[in-house]
C-alpha cells in the first residue's frame, strides 16, 4: 500500500492535486461554521445542485472556459437564495428546495438531449459524485482552486470578527453600523465560489459534506467560535487528507472517501463531545 | 436640542398601520419606558429607532451629537443565539464592531472598552465562559455590556426582563437605573407598568389611546390611572394565589430596592 501511494505522489501532478483539495477542504469548513449557525445549511446544498445546472448548460453551449459561465450563474443564484431566506414571511426553504430540484433536473434533462458522449452515465456521475480519481483533474482546474481557495482564506480572515458579529446578532450589528447586507451578500459569494471550486473534486452532490460535517464536529467539543473555527479547519485537512490517501490505497472515489472520512470523525467527536459533557 | 426626537412616525407595512403620527422626543439622561399591549407595534418603533425598517411617513430625528448607529441596542434573544458556541468576551467585544469600519482586527483601545464593561456589569470572571452555558440574567449583562460597547449616549432595552426571575429582575433594573444616573438615556420597552412607573423618568404609552409625558403626568392621566390600577389588582391577586412567588412587578423591584 505504502508502495502504491509512493508510486502515486512521485507524479508531480498528484502532489499538486493532493494540496489544492487539502486547500478546498479548509476552505469549505471555514464557512461553515458561519452557515450552520446562520441556519443556511440546505443553501450549500441547493447551490451545488445550481452549479450542475449550470455545468450542464455551459457544456452544451460548448463555452470555452465553463468556469467563466458557471461561477456567475452560482453567484446571481447564492445572492437570491439568501434574500428570500431573510426578512420574507415565507422562509427560504420552499424556494431553495424548487430551485436545486429544478437546476438538477434541467441539467440532466440538458445533457441527456444534447450529449454527443458515448458515456453519459458516468459523465453525469462523475459530475454528481466528484472524479473517480484526482488524476482526472486538468492542470487548470488545479491552478484554479489554487488561486480561488487562496482568495477564499484571505476574505475569511480579514473579515473573521465582522463574519461573527453578523452571525451572532445581525440585528443588532445592522443598528450598530456594521453593513450586513454587504457581509451576507459576501457570505454568498463565497459560498458560491467554494462550491464550484468543490463540485470538480467531490462532486455536486457531496459539496454540502465539507461545509457542515467539520464545523458540526467541533461544534460537539468547543465552546468558543475561534476555538471552533480552528477546529474545524483542523478536522477538515485531516478528513480530507485521509480520504486522499485511502481512496489512492483502495482505489475508491475521492469525493465519497473523503465525506466518509468526515462522517467517521463526527462520530468521533460526537462520543468524545458526550463523554466530556459539552454537547447537550 | 433632544437626541432623539420622532415627528408625526407612521409605522406599518402597506395598508396594516401599526402605529399613525407618533410625536414624542428623548433629552440627554431621560429614562423613557415604552408600555403598551402585544401587537400595538412596540417592536415595529424599535426597529424603526435603529433604522431597521423605513417608516410609512415621519421621520426620527438625532440631535447632540447622536447618530442613529450609536445606539446601544439590547435585543430579545433569539434562537441562534441559544446554541452559539461564543465566549462572553467575544460577545462582548462584537458590540465594537459597528465603529470599526472595515478595519478587520480589534485595537488595544476595543479591548480595554470591552473589559471595562464586563467590569462595569460584574461579569469579568465569565469572560471565558460558554454564552449558552450562563443563566439567564447573566446572558442579559452580556448583551448590555456589549450595547455599552456601541454607545456612550442612549441604549435601547427590548423586554430587558422577560423570562427572569424576581430577584434577578430586580438586580436589572437596578443595573439600568445607574447606567442612567452616569448619564446614558435609556429607552426601554416593557410589559411590567409597575416597574415603568417607578424608574422611568417618562412614558410613551402606544395602542388605542397615545400618551407621552413624564411619569408623574401619566400617573394622573385616565389611561395611565386604569393601567395602573390594573397592574395594583393583578399583583394583589398574583400574591394571593402564588404566596412563594412574587410577582415581578413593583413589589419584587421595590424589594429589590430596601436592600
Amino acid at each position: 500500500m505504502i508502495q502504491t501511494l509512493a508510486e502515486y505522489f512521485s507524479y508531480p501532478f498528484v502532489r499538486y492535486a493532493f494540496i489544492v483539495g487539502v486547500l478546498i477542504a479548509f476552505c469549505s469548513s471555514l464557512l461553515g461554521v458561519t452557515l450552520v449557525l446562520k441556519r443556511f445549511s440546505f443553501i450549500g446544498d441547493g447551490l451545488s445542485h445550481v452549479a450542475f445546472g449550470a455545468l450542464a448548460i455551459a457544456t452544451v453551449m460548448d463555452f470555452s472556459n465553463q468556469m467563466a459561465f458557471i461561477l456567475p450563474a452560482t453567484i446571481l443564484c447564492a445572492v437570491l437564495l439568501l434574500r428570500t431566506g431573510q426578512n420574507t414571511r415565507i422562509r427560504g426553504d420552499a424556494a431553495v428546495a424548487m430551485i436545486s430540484v429544478g437546476a438538477l433536473a434541467v441539467g440532466y434533462l440538458v445533457m441527456n438531449l444534447t450529449s454527443s458522449s458515448s458515456n453519459l452515465a458516468g459523465d453525469v456521475c462523475s459530475t454528481l459524485f466528484g472524479s473517480t480519481s484526482i488524476l482526472t483533474l486538468t492542470k487548470t482546474e488545479v491552478w484554479m482552486s489554487a488561486v480561488l481557495s487562496m482568495i477564499v482564506v484571505v476574505i475569511f480572515v480579514l473579515f473573521y470578527n465582522k463574519l461573527f458579529a453578523v452571525t451572532f446578532d445581525e440585528n443588532f450589528a445592522k443598528a450598530t453600523g456594521t453593513k450586513t447586507d454587504a457581509y451576507n451578500l459576501l457570505i454568498a459569494v463565497v459560498i458560491a465560489i467554494i462550491i464550484v471550486l468543490a463540485m470538480n473534486w467531490v462532486g455536486s452532490l457531496l459539496i454540502s459534506a465539507l461545509v457542515i460535517f467539520p464545523a458540526l464536529a467541533a461544534m460537539r467539543v468547543f465552546r468558543s467560535f475561534f476555538s471552533v473555527t480552528v477546529c474545524s479547519a483542523i478536522f477538515a485537512v485531516v478528513c480530507a487528507v485521509l480520504g486522499i490517501l485511502i481512496s489512492i490505497a483502495a482505489e475508491t472515489p475521492v469525493g465519497a472517501t473523503i465525506v466518509a472520512a468526515d462522517i467517521a470523525g463526527f462520530f468521533i467527536f460526537w462520543i468524545i463531545g458526550h463523554a466530556l459533557g459539552t454537547d447537550q | 436640542m433632544a437626541q432623539l426626537s420622532c415627528s408625526d412616525l407612521t409605522l406599518g407595512f402597506g395598508d396594516n398601520i401599526l402605529i399613525r403620527d407618533l410625536n414624542f422626543e428623548i433629552q440627554e439622561g431621560d429614562y423613557l419606558c415604552i408600555v403598551g399591549e402585544n401587537g400595538s407595534g412596540k417592536s415595529t418603533l424599535i426597529r424603526a429607532l435603529l433604522g431597521l425598517v423605513q417608516p410609512e411617513g415621519g421621520a426620527v430625528v438625532f440631535g447632540d451629537g447622536l447618530k442613529q448607529s450609536e445606539i446601544g441596542y439590547l435585543p430579545q434573544q433569539t434562537v441562534v443565539q441559544r446554541d452559539f458556541p461564543a465566549t462572553v468576551r467575544e460577545i462582548v467585544l462584537s458590540g465594537c464592531q459597528g465603529s470599526m469600519g472595515l478595519r478587520p482586527f480589534y485595537r488595544a483601545a476595543e479591548k480595554k472598552r470591552a473589559a471595562e464593561n464586563m467590569e462595569k456589569l460584574g461579569i469579568t470572571g465569565l469572560a471565558k465562559r460558554c454564552y449558552r452555558d450562563l443563566s439567564g440574567g447573566q446572558q442579559q449583562r452580556v448583551l448590555l455590556a456589549r450595547a455599552l460597547c456601541a454607545t456612550e449616549k442612549l441604549i435601547l432595552l427590548d423586554e430587558p426582563v422577560s423570562g427572569l426571575d424576581p430577584m434577578v429582575t430586580a438586580e436589572m433594573y437596578r443595573m439600568i437605573a445607574d447606567l442612567n444616573r452616569e448619564g446614558i438615556s435609556i429607552i426601554m420597552i416593557s410589559h411590567d407598568i409597575g416597574a415603568a412607573v417607578r424608574y422611568a423618568s417618562h412614558i410613551l404609552h402606544i395602542g388605542e389611546t397615545v400618551f407621552f409625558g413624564t411619569k408623574e403626568e401619566y400617573a394622573r392621566s385616565d389611561l395611565g390611572n386604569r393601567y395602573l390600577h390594573f397592574e395594583a389588582a393583578n399583583a394583589a391577586e398574583r400574591e394571593d394565589r402564588g404566596g412563594g412567588i412574587r410577582p415581578a412587578g413593583e413589589n419584587a423591584a421595590g424589594k429589590g430596592e430596601e436592600k
